[in-house]
């Protein structure tokens, strides 16, 4: 067995765009993810960051299998799954739970907690018999702190935080192996957000969960994940560990997210130098040539728009793919994380940088 | 400096099936030229309806609002529908938190844009149409002539809130206000539109009222900041004190609660234990009680004002404890102790 839960390879797919009412024929396609690779680690929680649009939850629902790939491969505990379906499918969907965004939608408003958290016993036939599943749910709800006496409300009289509780128990009910959580704490309010991923990263600890972990929010996923991946319109541009990612970026765009970052402290605000990026992200129906970057990207020269860099090792940092990669100094210049432990480490050979 | 806008003791109650909800109770803020007021709250704090009703937004048959907003000698609050029409969107315009459902999505980005213009000035509708042009390149759309023939859809995220503040500053407005600006976008976006407000402002000479949850955003922009909590401001000081040394204990909850993206990674977040409370059924006393780890038996009686901090310059706070146990306690939390151990250290007064 390798050490890997999750292999993903050359990942692809696109959405077609089609014209006509009764001859449809295909005039485009939305390349919302365009070949990506990346190892989901056993035990781990690999956060995966990026824009609207780049892709993430597109990713995240190939890994669910709520949508087949159009080509490329995954590997669930060294099992292709990407193409399989029928029984097979609703077996795989026992290791693999998904936590979604908006507690709102997410739960039947007609239905109790205890249904709602007890359904999966039903559908994948583990437990039809109520007593004994009504233990099991009450167990789960104080797991993942909600009060057991609770079994017979409904998710209106809940609070987000609460809700969102409810759905962490009912991904945590078949004891999956992986759970997908796709912005799991992006609706809540920041008060309440603690509470979540503390909760999270306690029932990991715990059940020794594998967490793919979906956000936006960089800070966040630098509190939850071992390691990072960056993506941008449909591709991976870096991956590395955590403490690598945020102290020595070596991507360009992660350098320009890194940089966006409101940080809460007026002394820091004032003292970076803040990298804009211009424009918006192009269109991922037709996504710039060669290194998709390259027309917002600061850096870039003419091998950015011939020649499509590929993800690689990069000296002093993770994988990336980019041709000309940041330097710590120029880390450094835009963000103040950087800037911290770059001085520190390198303040007897270049005082100048900061 | 005279403020261009001052808010004195507003409160707002909206009449429901469920009770009374005292949304605002009992607010004061002010806002000066070419400065820029945060206000910081979680959802149902009240900040939004704050700002809503200065610009006179919440009236109807069941709000009950008090108080005064003080624009240019002009109370907003007891001005009729008529003179605050001439006032909003003119001299106080307001940014809406989400562009896709603020425009309106028949009609053409330029038509829009003009009719803002001509509500406020009497200008013809081909100088009205060139003037929207200049707006959105002002507010740096690519392209803006050509963009002004587009509808709301056709526009990103992004660029439909910069078409929202091209729209807010079409008459020149005195006051900004911005409710959760960049809350629906993403970081490299709402970095470029955080620096376009600061950018306009420097130029226009505008006060900004910026709101927001993100305690980020308001360490960037504002040169003040007001804590909500519950319908009241709970804490106010010049941005770098509310930092450095912030005297409630739901200023330290939030600045303890968020994950930061410098220094060492956290082990474990502290959150803020239980929820907001409900605008109905406030809780006695201090509001925050039932969610504060400093609590004290007189607490859940005695309602906190909103006090001078002693040798703190411009900070009050809405707070029961001493002013000294406030300083030690936030000393040791600074200090990385979490709020049990804190409590077990200091003896609260």
């Amino acid at each position: 067995m390798s050490e890997n839960l999750v292999e993903v390879r050359d990942l692809v797919k696109h959405f077609p765009i089609t014209q006509g009412i009764v001859f449809q024929k295909k005039v485009g396609a939305v390349r919302a993810v365009d070949g990506i690779s990346f190892d989901v680690r056993k035990g781990e929680t690999l956060g995966i960051v990026g824009e609207t649009g780049c892709g993430k939850s597109t990713t995240a629902k190939l890994l669910m299998r709520l949508l087949t790939p159009t080509s490329g491969s995954i590997k669930f505990e060294d099992e292709e799954i990407g193409y399989v379906s029928g029984s097979k499918l609703k077996q795989l969907r026992r290791e693999m739970q998904m936590i979604f965004q908006d507690p709102y939608s997410s739960l039947n408003p007609r239905k109790t907690v205890g249904a709602i958290i007890g359904d999966p016993f039903i559908v994948h036939a583990i437990d039809r018999n109520d007593k004994s599943r009504r233990k099991k749910v009450q167990e789960l709800m104080e797991q993942v702190g909600l009060n057991p006496e609770h079994y017979n409300r409904f998710p209106h009289e809940f609070s987000g935080g609460q809700r969102q509780r409810i759905g962490v128990a009912r991904a945590l009910a078949l004891k999956p192996k992986l759970i997908v959580a796709d912005e799991p704490v992006s609706a809540l309010d920041v008060s309440i957000q603690a509470q979540i991923l503390n909760l999270l990263s306690e029932l990991q600890r715990e059940l020794g969960l594998t967490i793919v972990f979906i956000a936006h929010d960089l800070s966040v996923v630098r509190h939850m994940c071992d390691r990072v991946g960056v993506m941008y319109l449909g591709t991976m541009v870096e991956v590395a560990d955590n403490e690598t990612l945020y102290s020595h970026p070596r991507h360009p765009y992660t350098g320009a997210l890194l940089s966006a970052v409101p940080v809460a402290d007026p002394h820091e605000a004032r003292s970076k130098s803040r990298q804009i990026l211009g424009g918006d992200v192009p269109s991922p129906t037709n996504p710039p040539k060669a290194c998709r970057f390259h027309t917002r990207c600061p850096k870039a020269q003419e091998l950015c728009w011939t020649e499509t860099p590929a993800l690689e090792p990069k000296t002093g940092g993770g994988l990336a793919a980019c041709h000309y990669p940041l330097t710590d100094a120029e880390a450094a210049d835009r963000i103040p994380a950087v800037a911290e432990t770059y001085s520190s480490s390198a303040a007897s050979s270049s005082p100048s940088s900061s | 400096m005279t403020p261009l806008l001052d808010v004195q003791d507003m409160h707002v109650t909206f009449e429901t099936e469920d009770g009374l909800v005292r949304a605002v109770d009992g607010v004061s803020f002010s806002v000066e030229a070419g400065k820029t007021l945060g206000i910081v709250g979680e959802s149902g704090s009240g900040k939004s309806v704050t700002s809503l009703t200065v610009m006179g937004l919440t009236r109807g048959p069941s709000t009950k609002i008090s108080g005064t907003a003080m624009f240019e000698g002009e109370d907003l609050i007891a001005a009729s529908d008529v003179q605050l029409r001439e006032v909003r969107g003119n001299e106080v315009a307001m940014i809406f938190q989400d562009p896709l459902s603020s425009l309106h999505p028949f009609y053409k980005v330029g038509t829009q844009l003009v009719e803002a213009i001509q509500t406020h000035q009497h200008v013809s509708r081909g100088a009205a149409w060139d003037r929207s042009g200049q707006l959105l390149e002002l507010v740096g759309i690519p392209e803006a002539r050509k963009r002004l023939d587009h509808y709301p859809h056709e526009f990103s995220g992004g660029m439909r809130q910069r078409a929202m503040i091209a729209m807010a500053l079409s008459n020149d407005p005195k006051v900004l206000i911005a409710d959760e600006p960049t809350t629906a976008l993403d970081v490299t976006v709402q970095a470029q539109i955080l620096e376009l407000i600061a950018k306009l402002q420097a130029e226009l000479g505008m006060g900004v009222v910026i709101i927001t949850h993100d305690l980020g955003v308001v360490a960037e922009v504002a040169d003040e900041i007001a804590v909500m909590y519950a319908g009241r401001i709970v804490e106010r000081g010049k941005t770098d004190t509310l930092f450095d040394s912030p005297a409630h204990p739901y200023t330290w909850g939030l600045l303890e609660s968020i994950p930061k993206l410098t220094g060492p990674r956290e082990e474990e977040l502290i959150p803020i234990p239980g929820r907001p409370p409900s605008l109905i059924h406030r809780p006695s006393g201090c509001a925050f009680h039932p969610r504060c780890p400093y609590v004290r038996e007189e607490h859940k009686k005695i309602d906190p004002h909103l006090e001078p901090v002693p040798e703190d310059g411009g900070h009050s706070v809405a707070c029961l404890l001493a002013p000294n146990t406030r300083r030690e306690l936030w000393a040791k939390l600074s200090a990385g102790e979490e709020p049990e151990q804190a409590r077990a250290e200091v003896p609260l007064q």
